[in-house]
């Protein structure tokens, strides 16, 4: 069964072994095998198409800048599986890096980071994660249950702020939107200087709700607005991130479940389409299961390798 | 309308339909080999029947029968999973219908785990008028289900539906624990639980495959749940855990509120992924 988690990547090196120079033809056949474990590894159909693309001009021009190397007298050093494996390489890497620093500090006063996405992607647990994170950084951040439809979500992330000993503001009754609004009056009455807005689970096609995140976004005027993406997530990543940023302008996303054996794709996806990039990872259930998103390890990860 | 000529795009037309639905690459050449051997055996004639061929096949492949506990007084059901997926609102979502249906119906708090977890069921089991059977914080899971076990008999409740823990398949302790549950299980009453179902999120790419064969290599699954239908995701990748696993998909979740579950009937999810049987496959 497990065969079925196609080793593409591995064989399109295999191809390539023993072969001394990239053509035209052993590109084709590599790219197929490509191809196949991209898709494996739940990056978009879409996204794969242009991925390839982007990997075969740069393949193509190896080959022609060998060959007129290789007219010069220049002697190959690295084998075309080689020279393959460090193009693909080096493209996920590009693709997945973002550009600037993951989160925008306010010049003055205080800093928002909304959480948006999925339900069940792990919006709270990541909001909890983030607060201790920056928190260990010297920030004071206030958590804000926002979330009032999911049964229990304000006593989730109460439960988890007091584990982290990080205050969590919720009004009982109130909209999620005069919810946010007042929390900054709290932060500043608190002495905080980060907002972390948790927000209830939705669907992208959910016209109400996406509204609600949009009145939110205008109220409060965050500086980060994340998208919460569970790693396991297919090829519903594009639509997801896509309808999500329409109307919010995503800044980032955060890429959670990590510690499990999804190949994460989405990484891929979710920036090609929106142009924000994962800053951060969740690698576990714990608040401390929580790091800065490293597209080298990544990349690995997605090829398969 | 007349007859359409088979065009050779229609297997790279379907082929991109199913990886764009998770379908995943392995089953997607599996189905199209079975329709190119069928063309060529010229049992296909036109463009319509080789979508309608299509959708036989996946049918058939969802199709699968298996016996369903009947008489089971408490019926035991133990609800499995990877974290998030939906384990604890479809709790409640079943908890709704079989109420519904007149009977008594207790829930276990099995997650003893997650932040407010046990809260989150206690919501649904006042919504439902289900009494809820929990045990102290940081509780061991198994315990909890050994006292509601037994509980539920005691009650003459008709279902006890056992809430568990998120778990990730690749965890090996969590695996263990979640075993070890079952067996206490069984020790509080012969022959329970009766139903251990996994659930699957619909958005939930290629792992999905993995989280079926672990789940079903440590519990043996009697069937499966997919949830968040209502969104844009397909759930294709149910197509492979069925045909691979044979173990079959029981109810779909279509939204967040109690009545938002449906049983789940092949054809229909077919026609969701591949377009209705008259006309063009308009699935996308
Ligand atoms: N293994 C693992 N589990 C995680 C991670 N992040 C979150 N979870 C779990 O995933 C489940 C869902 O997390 P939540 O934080 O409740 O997700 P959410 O997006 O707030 O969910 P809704 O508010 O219902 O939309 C919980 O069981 C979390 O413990 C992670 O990085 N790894
Ligand atoms: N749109 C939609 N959302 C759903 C569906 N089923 C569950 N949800 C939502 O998904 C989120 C996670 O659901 P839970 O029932 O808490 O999932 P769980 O598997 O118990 O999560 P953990 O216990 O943390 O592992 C919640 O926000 C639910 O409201 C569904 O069919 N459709
Ligand atoms: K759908
Ligand atoms: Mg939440
Ligand atoms: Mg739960």
């Amino acid at each position: 069964m497990f065969d079925a988690i196609a080793k593409g990547f591995r064989q399109a090196k295999n191809r390539l072994a023993g072969l001394t120079e990239l053509t035209e033809q052993n590109i084709e056949t590599a790219l197929r095998e490509v191809r196949l474990s991209l898709l494996e590894a739940d990056v978009e159909l879409g996204v794969v198409k242009v991925f390839l693309a982007r990997v075969k001009e740069k393949a193509l021009g190896e080959v022609v800048r060998v060959r007129a190397k290789g007219q010069g007298g220049e002697t190959m050093k690295v084998s075309a599986a080689d020279q393959f494996v460090k193009i693909c390489h080096d493209e996920i890497i590009e693709f997945m890096t973002g550009e600037g620093p993951a989160l925008t500090f306010a010049e003055k006063g205080i800093t928002g980071i909304m959480m948006v996405g999925l339900q069940g992607s792990g919006k709270t647990t990541s909001s909890a994660k983030l607060a201790r994170y920056l928190q260990k950084d010297g920030k004071k951040p206030l958590l804000v249950a926002a979330d009032m439809q999911r049964p229990a979500a304000v006593e989730q992330l109460q439960v988890l702020g007091k584990s982290v000993d990080i205050p969590v503001f919720n009004i009982p009754g109130e909209s999620p939107v005069a919810i946010c609004e007042k929390a900054e009056a709290e932060a500043k009455r608190l002495g905080r200087d980060v907002i972390i807005y948790d927000t209830a689970g939705r669907l992208a096609i959910d016209e109400a709700l996406m509204q609600e995140l949009a009145d939110i976004k205008t109220k409060v005027e965050p500086e980060n607005i994340l998208l919460v993406v569970d790693a396991m997530i297919g090829q519903d990543a594009v639509k997801v991130s896509k309808g999500f940023h329409d109307r919010l302008s995503l800044t980032g996303v955060v890429l959670t479940k990590l510690d499990g054996d999804a190949r994460g794709g989405a990484a891929m996806s979710v920036k090609e389409v929106t142009g924000a990039a994962v800053r951060f990872a969740g690698i576990g259930e714990g608040t401390d299961k929580f790091e800065e998103f490293r597209p080298e390890g990544m990349a690995s990860r997605v090829l398969g390798m | 309308t007349g007859k359409k000529e088979i065009d050779p795009a229609i297997l790279e037309q379907m082929e991109e339909v199913m990886l764009t639905s998770d379908v995943g690459v392995k089953t997607t050449q599996a189905i199209l080999e079975r329709l190119r051997e069928g063309m060529a055996k010229n049992e296909l004639s036109d463009a319509d029947a080789v979508w309608a061929a299509l959708r036989a096949e996946a049918t058939r492949i969802l199709s699968i029968g298996g016996p369903r506990p009947a008489k089971e007084k408490p019926l035991v059901v133990l609800m499995v999973g990877v974290n998030g997926v939906g384990k604890t609102t479809t709790i409640g979502k079943l908890a709704t219908k079989w109420s519904a249906d007149g009977k008594k119906v207790v829930l276990a708090a099995g997650d003893t785990f997650r932040a407010a977890a046990v809260q989150q069921l206690e919501v649904w089991g006042k919504r439902v008028g289900a009494e809820v059977v929990k045990g102290k914080e940081g509780a061991d899971p198994g315990a909890v289900a050994f006292e509601a076990t037994k509980k539920a008999n005691e009650a003459g409740a008709d279902v006890l539906l056992v809430d568990t823990a998120g778990r990730l398949h690749t965890k090996v302790n969590l695996m263990e624990e979640i075993k070890k549950v079952k067996r206490t299980i069984a020790k509080a009453m012969d022959g329970a639980p009766h139903e251990t179902l996994l659930v699957l999120d619909a958005t939930t790419g290629q792992n999905a495959l993995t989280q079926a064969a672990l789940f079903k290599e440590a519990l043996e699954l009697n069937g499966l749940i997919l949830t968040k239908l209502d969104g844009t995701a397909k759930g294709g990748v149910v197509l492979g855990v069925c045909d691979e696993l044979k173990v079959p998909v029981r109810y779909i979740g279509l939204g967040e509120r109690a009545e938002d579950l449906r049983e789940f009937v092949a054809a229909d999810f077919v026609e969701a992924l591949f377009g209705k049987d008259d006309g063009e496959a308009e699935a996308a």
